[in-house]
């Protein structure tokens, strides 16, 4: 659906240590690494040249209570050099502490619980109310022994994997790209969960168009 | 912890060193080990509830303050827990026939739409382990579930989790409606879940969010114990 018409750091480096910013354009967007291969894409397709990019390390999606902070450094640290800053971060598990930081902060952020609900679409995906699946996706597929397999210690102890994922029932794929190596590993993914697989190719879904909105503002 | 399990027989140790391996072997998530060293205390004459509190959680409680500094992490604990839970199996019986302490009666369960109960299944364990009685009412709960059960049970406590930023506002439906049919106050409520913070506790009207499972156990007892200087008091 959207082919990548951009080089980006590779998938370690975006959990481990994020992208730092160009340091040319006057808005500056503050993104989860997860993130960074969508927007740098939607950048380059629409010609964001006023756009710089920095991401802060992916892996802090299964930290949460360090988002909160991890973000407030960043507009800090930035915010002199930018004359606007927006935060491409949904709520992320911070229990709406990212949204209170936010606001206190005067930055926009993304609407919606995760980046699961802003690429599904945050209406559909909480009309959906799949409580009961597991959501991956590009980014996780590809990193989804640092995300799910490891952190869970499911390489060394296979054995606690119903613990887990006992009550989930499916493991929904949201594919941005129709990549079908990414569709063969997540159906992997899931058996290796014990989950039905299931994908839907959602594309950037809301995040275009917050993206479109932002660029437009900039 | 130590690479030489296998050359300790736990048989030849003495009691004090037996529980302080037992609380090795508990960290390092050693069931059999476990089940072996809880067997051979009993069989040593010691009340069910001394192998309980003295080993068992005790041991736990370490397990809990590495989790908290960072020192072990989720995988390592779920282990340890699965360790105590099979001390727990072969002492339960047992402490309902030796009249173990009885604390108070604990109604708890994951919350509707949610269905994470990894740290709710800790809370219970550690609350059963500090001698509270638990009647755990699984995942997805509405409200109704909840207060048929605190009734139905006569509980002291209810407890309430949930892992989701879109889950945890239902904690205050829930607490919405024991006020609405003026039973918010026969009861302790106590709140918690990784999005969760103490802020929130207060805001929905919660007695007390609780960070993790210890801090479960240490704020019902603390509550308990009000409940019942109130009592005296009155």
């Amino acid at each position: 659906m959207f082919p990548m018409t951009t080089t980006t750091p590779d998938s370690n480096t975006l959990t481990n240590d994020g992208l730092p910013p160009q340091g040319d354009g006057r808005v500056l967007l503050i993104a989860c690494g997860a993130l960074a291969r969508e927007i740098l894409d939607l950048k380059a397709r629409n010609g964001w040249d006023h756009l710089d990019l920095t991401c802060l390390p992916a892996i802090l999606h299964n930290h949460p209570e360090r988002i909160t902070d991890a973000v407030r450094e960043a507009v800090a640290k930035h915010r002199a050099a930018y004359a606007e800053i927006f935060v491409v971060y949904a709520d992320c598990g911070t229990g709406g502490l990212l949204e209170a930081a936010c606001a206190e902060m005067g930055v926009e952020m993304i609407a919606g619980p995760h980046c699961y609900a802003f690429f599904d679409g945050v209406q559909a995906f909480a009309e959906r109310d799949e409580f009961t699946s597991f959501f991956l996706t590009d980014f996780l597929v590809r990193q989804f022994e640092a995300f799910v397999w490891k952190p869970l210690g499911l390489d060394r102890h296979p054995d606690l994997r119903d613990m887990y994922f006992g009550h989930y029932e499916a493991l929904v794929y949201l594919a941005q790209t129709d990549d079908p190596a990414l569709t063969t590993r997540a159906q992997e993914q899931a058996a290796r969960l014990g989950l039905r697989f299931e994908r839907r190719l959602t594309g950037y879904g809301d995040l275009a168009e917050t993206l479109q909105g932002w660029a437009s503002r900039g | 912890m130590s690479d030489e399990e296998d050359d300790i027989i736990l048989s030849e140790l003495n009691d004090d060193e037996l529980v302080e391996q037992m609380w090795d072997d508990l960290y390092d998530g050693l069931k059999e080990e476990i089940e072996e060293g809880t067997n051979i205390l009993l069989e040593r004459g010691w009340q069910p509830y001394d192998v309980l509190t003295k080993s068992l959680v005790a041991g736990m409680t370490i397990v809990g303050k590495d989790f908290r500094d960072g020192i072990l992490f989720v995988p390592e604990v779920l282990l340890a827990a699965n360790a105590m839970k099979a001390g727990m199996a072969i002492l339960k019986p047992l402490l309902a026939e030796t009249g173990a302490p009885r604390m108070g009666k604990m109604v708890i369960g994951t919350v509707k739409g949610d269905i994470h109960d990894i740290g709710k299944n800790l809370v219970s364990m550690m609350m059963e382990g500090a001698g509270f009685e638990v009647v755990d009412l699984g995942i997805n709960n509405p409200v109704e579930n909840y207060l048929e059960a605190v009734a139905k049970e006569e509980a002291d406590i209810l407890g309430m989790s949930a892992l989701l930023t879109t889950t945890m506002p239902y904690m205050k439906v829930v607490i919405d409606a024991m006020v609405e049919q003026g039973i918010r106050d026969d009861y302790i409520v106590l709140v918690g879940g990784a999005p969760l913070n103490e802020e929130f506790g207060k805001a929905i009207g919660a007695d007390a969010y609780c960070r993790d499972a210890a801090v479960a156990v240490e704020t019902a007892k603390e509550f308990i114990a009000r409940k019942h200087n109130q009592l005296a008091a009155g």
